[in-house]
């Protein structure tokens, strides 16, 4: 199930999409799964299950934490494919956000069959620019499964142009220079960086890094086809600790706060 | 007789080798670029940079002043007679690295880093460091040419190293501890990448070992491949020959690949690298990366990684700070695969019985990086006879290792009872 199913559902309704992360194994794999099941209930279009990881580089504090918790707590590489079944079987399409090596590790190949047998829509890849390595597309496209790779302000309209071309499903627009994690206000680049994307491709074009309410998914559904809500939701989590009914509760209201903002932009 | 003070020995002007990275990074089948998309305008930027300043003769000239009156190179090949004696089997030269400026052969980096850094008109410059060495130096080369220091240090390590911290911040760094991870260097590479995506539009990541995205491996052993294009020339002076064998010490393995460079197409000279073998690799508690490790992408790279079956790094084991770290230079990789050099691990045990040697034989103490090295070569110079030379690189000087050879040898306890 390709994420473009839910954009283009997102687009006649005349509204941005919402792409709900959390990690896969946070604060563990049943638990991560009840708070997908939530996040989509509440008004997630897409999910993002993220693939713990003990060297993330792109990652804030938030997220790194909730990856430590669930690698201490034993999370396995195959724990990511029966959350990404859970979702899947919700309608919703999940595409898993890797860093690079536990993929390659797993082997590509059988990732991508794996990853295609539990229904997942794709990757998302924050290590790997579509110049890194061969191997990925080749197998993402024999298992029709979406590349999304990520464009940021830095980039040159060269790269942009490159990088768009090899995307399918989406592509990820980073908001600002800087790592993920809250912030209070949104950022003066994303929009120009959307603009030179969307003069690339005709891919839906998402935004990420930085959101956490639903005035700032408003702010951005104006220019972008997705909100992208990482850290905002894995604070959340963690900011209810043992209270998992409460944490579910949390992640509810949070969800359509931001879902009611991308039907505001 | 070439004086080797005065001559115009650059080393940025070294040849090319036969294994020397593709255009894109690659050595064989390590390297590459596996990095977040912010980061890669500023590591193309930095390639195209490097590439101009080592064909600009104006950089170069200066490169090799900075080298000559600051950080004391060419540094002196060492015929090492009384250890030569001792050991029994070929003659022992060492490359003293160890006296170099902040004391060892991190200086040539940080200092040709640093200078590309002001020549892309950047004001602040990051780095990491696991035992403080490659920090200090970059708290030196950021004094030396006023620019801004930000260092991030495992928060274990800033504990273990705690003079290391007092000598960087006396040099006006800003000296960050990494609670993140394992907090050790593994984590201090994460946090400084971190750091530099937000900072990179005025910032240069000083990346302190041959390891990293491209273009720091290559960058990296450009910087400090005066080791060995120095060495060769004293040697073919001194013994009217090459070599039989070099050897170093490979943690990420920027001495080590600063020494192996020139003599990567005299095949007749062996190569040997010395891993930290920890408790011994077969105990799983080293930092052995060629030896035990698999093939997969770390900091950037794909390389030899200490990993499970998940691809999640494994935390290594060294007594020597400078060597723990669970990856390894791409080159090293490549040359280990292609065979052209052999990597052995040496145990913390046989470095710290070899630093005590050197110190009772020639009154010289090393780092413990540097000890794996003479370790490791004193098998090698055993192997090879009395006809052969061995060539060292004595990468560091051991001040900072005083407390763990305390501790290790028991020193001072006799003194303290007849107190």
């Amino acid at each position: 199930m390709s994420t473009s199913v839910a954009f283009e559902k997102a687009r006649s309704d005349d509204r941005a999409a919402l792409v709900g992360y959390l990690p896969a194994g946070f604060p563990d794999v049943d638990g991560s799964i009840a708070a997908l099941e939530a996040m989509v209930a509440a008004g997630c279009d897409v999910i993002e299950v993220g693939l713990p990881y003990s060297d993330p580089v792109m990652d804030g504090p938030t997220i790194q934490a909730a990856a430590q918790q669930a690698l201490e707590g034993g999370f396995r590489v195959r724990d990511v494919f029966r959350t990404v079944e859970a979702v899947a079987a919700t309608g919703t399409p999940a595409v898993v956000m890797t860093y690079w090596n536990p993929v390659e590790r797993y082997g590509v190949e059988r990732f991508a069959r794996d990853l295609a047998g539990a229904g997942g829509a794709g990757l998302i890849t924050p290590d790997l620019t579509p110049d890194s390595d061969p191997h990925w597309p080749s197998a993402a496209d024999a298992h029709d499964l979406d590349k999304v790779y990520l464009v940021a302000p830095s980039s040159t309209d060269e790269r942009i142009a490159m990088t768009v071309a090899a995307c399918r499903g989406f592509v990820y627009a980073t908001a600002v220079m800087g790592v993920t994690g809250a912030r209070t206000t949104t950022s003066e680049l994303a929009e120009p960086l959307v603009a030179r994307t969307k003069a690339a491709t005709g891919l839906p074009v998402g935004v990420g890094l930085g959101v956490s309410t639903g005035d700032q998914a408003a702010e951005i559904a104006a220019y972008a086809d997705a909100v992208i809500v990482g850290s905002a939701f894995v604070r959340t989590l963690l900011d209810h600790g043992d209270d998992r009914a409460g944490g579910l509760r949390a992640l509810t209201v949070l969800t359509e706060d931001l879902a009611d903002g991308v039907r505001r932009g | 007789m070439t004086d080797l003070t005065t001559a115009p020995a650059s080393a940025l002007t070294g040849a090319p080798t036969s294994y020397d990275a593709d255009e894109q990074g690659w050595f064989g089948d390590f390297g590459g670029r596996f990095m977040p998309e912010a980061l890669v305008a500023a590591l193309d930027e930095l390639t195209v940079a490097w590439r101009e300043a080592v064909a600009d003769p104006a950089f170069m000239a200066e490169f090799d002043a900075i080298q000559r009156d600051y950080a004391g190179t060419p540094s002196r090949l060492y015929d090492a007679e009384r250890l030569t004696r001792r050991i029994g089997g070929a003659r022992i030269l060492l490359k003293r690295e160890d006296l170099n400026h902040t004391g060892a052969h991190k200086i040539r980096n940080v200092l040709g880093q640093a200078l590309l850094t002001k020549r892309m008109g950047k004001s602040r410059v990051i780095a990491e460091t696991g035992a403080g060495q490659h920090g200090v130096a970059s708290a030196t080369a950021a004094a030396y040419f006023e620019l801004d220091c930000t260092v991030y240090m495992g928060a274990v390590d800033t504990r273990r190293q705690a003079l290391n911290v007092a000598r960087m911040e006396l040099l006006g760094a800003k000296v960050v501890p990494v609670e993140s991870g394992s907090a050790t260097l593994k984590d201090a590479i994460n946090e400084a990448m971190r750091d530099w995506v937000a900072s990179v539009d005025h910032t240069a990541y000083l990346f302190g070992t041959a390891a990293g995205p491209h273009p720091f491996p290559s960058m990296v052993r450009d910087f400090t491949r005066g080791i060995g294009d120095e060495a060769r020339e004293q040697c073919l002076e001194l013994t009217g020959r090459l070599p039989d064998a070099v050897a170093a010490c490979v943690g990420g393995g920027s001495n080590a690949i600063g020494l192996f460079t020139a003599f990567l197409d005299d095949p007749e000279v062996r190569i040997y690298g010395f891993e930290p073998g920890g408790d011994g690799v077969e105990t799983g508690r080293h930092a052995a990366t060629i030896h035990a490790g698999d093939s997969g992408v770390l900091h950037g790279a794909r390389t030899f990684v200490l990993q499970d079956e998940d691809g999640q790094t494994v935390e290594s084991h060294s007594i020597s700070a400078g060597l723990d770290y669970p990856g390894v230079g791409p080159q090293h990789a490549h040359l280990a695969k292609t065979g052209r050099a052999e990597y052995r691990p040496v145990t913390d045990a046989q470095s710290m019985d070899a630093l005590a040697l050197l110190a009772r034989t020639e009154g010289i103490i090393p780092a413990i990086e540097s000890a794996h090295a003479l370790a490791g070569a004193f098998d090698v110079a055993r192997e090879l006879g009395p006809d052969a030379t061995v060539l060292i690189n004595l990468s560091g000087r051991g001040d900072k290792d005083m407390e763990t050879a305390r501790e290790w040898f028991a020193l001072g306890e006799k003194t303290q009872e007849q107190v």
